[in-house]
């Protein structure tokens, strides 16, 4: 591993927790470089899963007896840790757990938006959204009788923030930004458009799904009134996302799915809500993923968020510095050199994203290729696929260069 | 070497960098157009029938995409030469992968048969006995 990420992080040892990284494919090492997909589990997370299921698995909030008390305190307390863990001073209340980053955009599209939006409003998106925040308002909005804007990107793949605020205006309800573009790269200035939301007195969401695994992340320096994010981007299981809402909106809501859990009394006439978070969590919750997010977010801690950025966009830079060095692959975002989230997406001129994809494959090198959930964005950019590789805590400049290499097989195969 | 390499032979490879049958037909007895959302690689298949309407006489293509689509469009071309719809129609993913010789990785086999979906769409199409503006590879 070279000496470079040892000054950050020490990678070789971090390696340790992720036992997937040492499997094969055809005699070669598996390249890991599709993070921003998913990340890859480390074995204190994992442990953390069999652990609960082993010794404390039981339903919530439901049993008098031990094994029911020591699930529930875990499980609210994950609320908790994940309420420090991004800035959250008002703890559990203000912390929803979720399936993934789009159920939580749903959920406030559907209970806030449905209720809250009628025609006259507008809902402010970017071009570079998620289809998760992207397709969510935009059919909310239309149920709604609302109407979309969009933030356009500059050609450096910013926001164009000149045009933020002519788009943000008195007739702006709700603006859902992504803080990391998980195509482009390009950190957004989501506390300005905060701001910018905030004087024409509407909210705004922010997409962290590509942000809170990478950087330190605080809500409340922010001033979102929504976040969201995934638990199986940040080291975390698959099947549980974060919804983080300012009390006060949360308590205004209406729930966003109805059963049990989520009530306090019920009558055959009518229902009350239980309290926050639990009037959204219906049902029996996502309770070992919840325990084990929590120990993903002690796990990323003991590392630090600050670390982890400087190491990722260090790895980002160093892909950036040697596909600089081909004429025939294009990059997307930022500039080399400046801000950008851990990943790079790219075309090699004559190979296809998809048979680049296939033939890396060859390399035991994974990246992704395709839209990447980001349809219009790609369309902005005039190319319908593109290739991805993005990092996480255990990549190192040795993989990169790998990838670079199988790269030029891929040329010469097509050449 | 896995799938991938085994995928790109030389044949593949050919048909790809030097795609036969290329290029819209003016006289065809009908046109159809299918994609493959996932990765937005987009080929119209042009067919013409002889006078009979039974046997096709000529086929070509147009668009463009991964290597895998536009070589299965490029053989396809030259393999419908000469056979009727109806053997167009009986047609599945197996021949179209026996057309290819080569492995077939499970996540690419959509863009392989994109060809022979636009077809035989398009051979319904023409017969009436399907209404869609565009096929789309999604199963
Ligand atoms: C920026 C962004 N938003 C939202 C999502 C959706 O996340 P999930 O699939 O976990 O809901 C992703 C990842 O796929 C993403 O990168």
């Amino acid at each position: 591993m070279g000496t470079h990420e040892s000054e950050l992080l020490d990678v070789e040892t971090l390696r340790e927790d992720f036992p997937i990284l040492q499997r094969e494919f055809n005699g070669e090492q598996v390249v890991y470089l599709d993070n921003a997909a998913t990340t890859q589990t480390p074995d204190p997370v994992v442990d953390t899963i069999a652990d609960y299921y082993r010794n404390t698995n039981a339903n919530v909030h439901r049993g008098i007896h031990q094994l029911s008390q020591e699930a529930s305190i875990a499980y609210e307390e994950a609320h908790d840790r994940l309420a420090e863990f991004v800035g959250a001073s008002g703890g559990r209340e203000e912390i929803v757990f979720t399936k993934n980053t789009t159920e939580s955009e749903n959920l406030v599209a559907y209970a806030w938006g449905l209720a809250e939006l009628g025609p006259g409003d507008e809902v402010v998106l970017t071009e570079m959204e998620h289809h998760a925040s992207l397709v969510t308002w935009q059919q909310i909005a239309k149920k709604a009788g609302a109407d979309v804007r969009y933030i356009p990107v500059t050609e450096d793949g910013r926001l164009d923030m000149h045009e933020a605020r002519d788009v943000i205006g008195p007739d702006t309800a709700m603006v859902s930004v992504v803080h990391v573009s998980n195509t482009l790269g390009t950190v957004n200035p989501v506390a300005e458009l905060a701001d910018l939301a905030h004087d024409e007195d509407a909210l705004i969401f922010v997409d962290g799904a590509q942000a809170v695994p990478n950087r330190p992340v605080d809500v409340e320096a922010i001033d979102a009134d929504f976040y969201a994010f995934s638990g199986h981007k940040m080291a975390g299981p698959t099947g549980i996302g974060v919804l983080y809402g300012k009390q006060h909106l949360l308590e205004e809501m209406d729930p966003f799915l109805y059963g049990g859990e989520m009530i306090r009394k019920v009558t055959q006439e009518d229902a009350q809500w239980n309290d926050l978070p639990w009037k959204f969590e219906a049902g029996t919750p996502v309770i070992a993923q919840g325990i084990a997010l929590a120990a993903a977010a002690d796990y990323l801690d003991d590392i630090g968020l600050e670390n982890v950025q400087r190491h990722e966009e260090a790895l980002a830079n160093y892909a950036m510095e040697r596909f600089a060095e081909f004429d025939d692959i294009e990059t997307y975002g930022p500039p080399a050199g400046e801000e950008r989230g851990g990943l790079v997406a790219f075309n090699v001129e004559s190979v296809h994203a998809h048979d680049l994809s296939s033939i890396l494959n060859d390399h035991a090198v994974a990246i992704r290729a395709g839209d990447h959930c980001t349809q219009p964005l790609h369309d902005v950019l005039g190319i319908t696929a593109s290739a991805r590789a993005s990092f996480y805590v255990y990549n190192t400049r040795a993989e990169i260069d790998k990838l670079v290499a199988a790269i030029d097989d891929a040329r010469q195969l097509f050449a | 070497m896995g799938m991938g390499s085994d995928m790109y032979r030389q044949q593949i490879l050919d048909h790809y960098k030097n795609p036969r049958n290329y290029g819209e037909l003016e006289d065809a007895t009908f046109s159809h157009v299918g994609e493959n959302p996932m990765c937005g690689d987009e080929i119209e298949m042009h067919v013409k029938l002889d006078d009979d309407e039974e046997e096709i006489e000529f086929v070509s293509f147009t668009g463009d995409g991964c290597a895998i689509s536009q070589a299965s469009a490029s053989m396809l071309s030259e393999k419908l030469q000469g056979t009727t719809l109806d053997e167009l129609e009986a047609m599945d993913r197996d021949d179209v992968i026996d057309m290819l010789g080569v492995d077939i990785s499970p996540m690419r086999v959509k863009c392989a048969v994109l060809a022979e979906k636009v077809a035989q769409d398009g051979a319904d199409i023409y017969k009436g006995e399907l209404d869609v503006e565009k096929t789309k590879t999604e199963e």
